[in-house]
């Protein structure tokens, strides 16, 4: 029993990471920025809104939350469209209660075929990020290239036609990628993505086609992980959220600015029994005067405006 | 493959020779952080996946490097204000990907231990030459870059063989002689010390390293919300030390800077580090210090105890 020699090979054992697409450097040490208002920590609330086909291919996996069960799966299916139905208006109430403004990453099927939803989002100016085509188009390692880029064009050519202007930002389903997402979403215009989940700050990303700006959604404090996968009770949700306000709000105000991306998903925070929840959260970040609710590409512009010019 | 292990004995834990630590101590406390590098397009290992998509395996990938990014400096800041030393449980291969993290350990004088060289890299498959050799790589690493003589051993993603312990032995005896190679943290079977027999029959224990503990296994297996598991780290600690006074016991805290240093989750180490530190009757070691008191001073009690109950002795 042995195993390829290639095993024990490094070829990445150097400075930095294993991979070029960004620098080495610990969020500590980076020159503080602040924000507008001298604001401690930027947080954009991003609703995602999701179609979630019944006849899920489930290539290369099966995209968390999907079908789960043999076809077809009514439930998962009629929960998730619950969702826009239902819990998305539920959620616009909230945030309308408490003046926030969330950012919305739309996958671009469910854009075109639900024209009213779409419209109301419009007519509310909501800055749109692009979600991919929907659930079950996933980008992956392997992908044929020429498939992820019509799949990439087809989705940012469809949602900036509705929308009407160009979409800045981009969510891939699943937050995964193929080796060339990054560079397909610089060529075909895209300013931020929010995929990679590995900071606390905005940072800037290497493409083929000039850079991008990651700038993380986190997984770890979003409803559907700490609710949905981790079956935490909904008033912990509320507390874990209150102590990672609370938390970056002291680190910034040591180390410079911190931005929290709070990602939800209206078939589960847009609940019944949940929705008091959500504006628990909506209720006391809008009552924290260090706080600065803003839209991802609002934060977008506020790094990059200082941290080019200091560059 | 064996039925049972076979490294260390049955040995109750009621009427052992009592444990004692420097000045009286009842808990041997240690904090052990995970410092990992996992890669974004690890080669195939034909007995275990490294990530459940095809690479690039960004979900998974990004989150381990916010731990290096952003979640060691939080971790270090808070094991700073309490007055420990880490314990790292070492990706060797972050000595050359992050050596701005090796210099910080060592000017704390934290201890680096070996977690392999890779967290994506497993021991599954390979032959008795090759782990060696990749024992060696990383023991080798750890003491160009900082001067130490490793001591201790987890398995790299807790992958193991049935010679893993054996060759750790022997190659920190080849390299350090007795200084380096004689704990490991693979042995999840006990709250004290215990003897581990080894191949070159060389004076080698089991430092008490807990999964129970273990922030990973209380996140992301038992899904544990996070001031649960401050809750959990003060029972575990309060019974340790309750029981300590009849002879020592030892708390381990392993942690991964992914996990515990995240926003919503910070809170629930630093009330647990508050908590145990506030207690007189802690001693706040490393986990070669652990070791090497107990080698100093237990190990042939130890022994000769274990050898006494064999038989079913009282």
């Amino acid at each position: 029993m042995s195993l390829d020699d290639r095993y024990f090979e490094y070829p990445w054992r150097r400075h930095g990471y294993d991979h070029d697409r960004y620098d080495w450097t610990m969020l500590a040490d980076r020159p503080p920025v602040t924000w507008p208002g001298g604001k401690r920590l930027a947080v954009w609330v991003n609703l995602s809104l999701e179609f979630y086909p019944l006849n899920q291919r489930g290539e290369p996996f099966k995209v968390p939350n999907g079908m789960k069960m043999p076809y077809p799966d009514l439930r998962h299916f009629t929960l998730r469209d619950y969702g826009n139905r239902v819990g998305v208006f539920r959620c616009l109430k909230a945030f309308d209660r408490y003046g926030v403004r969330p950012t919305v990453a739309i996958n671009s099927q469910l854009a075109r075929d639900t024209p009213y939803l779409t419209r109301r989002l419009l007519e509310r100016d909501t800055e749109l990020l692009c979600h991919g085509w929907n659930m079950d188009h996933l980008h992956y390692g392997g992908q044929d290239p020429r498939e992820e880029r019509e799949q990439v064009k087809r989705s940012l050519d469809t949602l900036n036609q509705l929308a009407g202007r160009p979409v800045r930002g981009w969510l891939s389903p699943a937050r995964n990628q193929s080796w060339h997402t990054p560079d397909l979403l610089a060529e075909h215009g895209v300013e931020y993505c929010a995929d990679w989940v590995n900071d606390d700050m905005p940072y800037p990303f290497r493409t083929d086609h000039g850079p991008l700006t990651m700038m993380p959604l986190p997984t770890e404090i979003e409803d559907q992980f700490v609710i949905g996968q981790n079956l935490h009770s909904e008033d912990s949700w509320v507390e874990q959220v209150q102590d990672a306000v609370d938390f970056l709000a002291g680190e910034a105000a040591e180390q410079g600015g911190r931005m929290l991306g709070l990602s939800l998903h209206p078939w589960l925070i847009g609940q019944p029994h949940r929705i008091a929840c959500l504006e628990a959260v909506l209720e006391q970040l809008s009552r924290r005067d260090d706080v600065w609710l803003a839209t991802a590409g609002e934060i977008l512009d506020a790094f990059n405006t200082q941290t080019r010019s200091e560059r | 493959m064996k039925e049972s292990l076979g490294v260390y004995d049955y040995w109750p834990y009621e009427d052992r020779p009592k444990l004692e630590w420097p000045n009286g101590a009842r808990v041997a406390f240690w904090v052990a952080p995970n410092i990992e590098f996992y890669e974004l397009d690890p080669p195939d290992n034909p007995h275990r996946k490294a990530w459940p998509q095809p690479s690039p395996a960004v979900p998974g990938y990004a989150i381990r490097d916010y731990g290096n990014r952003v979640g060691h400096r939080r971790q270090m800041a808070l094991l700073d204000k309490y007055g420990i030393r880490g314990s790292v449980s070492l990706s060797v291969a972050l000595c050359e990907h992050h050596p701005e993290i090796i210099d910080m350990c060592r000017e704390r004088d934290w201890e680096l231990f070996s977690h392999g060289i890779y967290n994506t890299r497993y021991t599954y498959g390979m032959s008795e030459a090759q782990e060696r050799t990749m024992i060696r790589d990383a023991m080798e690493s750890i003491h160009r870059h900082t001067g130490q003589k490793c001591a201790g051993y987890l398995a790299p993603a807790l992958s193991h063989s049935e010679r893993t312990l054996d060759l750790f032995a022997e190659v920190g005896s080849e390299l350090f002689g007795d200084e380096g190679g004689f704990y490991t943290c693979d042995l999840f079977h006990d709250d004290q010390p215990t003897p581990v027999s080894v191949r070159n029959g060389k004076r080698f224990i089991s430092v008490p390293y807990s999964l129970e503990m273990n922030d990973t296994i209380v996140y992301t297996v038992n899904k544990v919300e996070p001031r649960h598991y401050a809750t959990m780290l003060k029972r575990h600690f309060d019974r340790l030390y309750e029981e300590g006074a009849e002879s020592g016991t030892v708390m381990c805290i392993p942690t991964h800077n992914y996990q515990v240093s995240c926003p919503h989750r910070i809170k629930a180490l630093e009330e647990a580090l508050e908590y145990i530190t506030g207690h007189d009757g802690v001693w706040l070691a490393t986990g070669r210090e652990i070791a090497e008191h107990y080698l100093a001073h237990h190990y042939d009690t130890a022994v000769a105890d274990i050898e006494r109950r064999k038989g079913g002795a009282q």
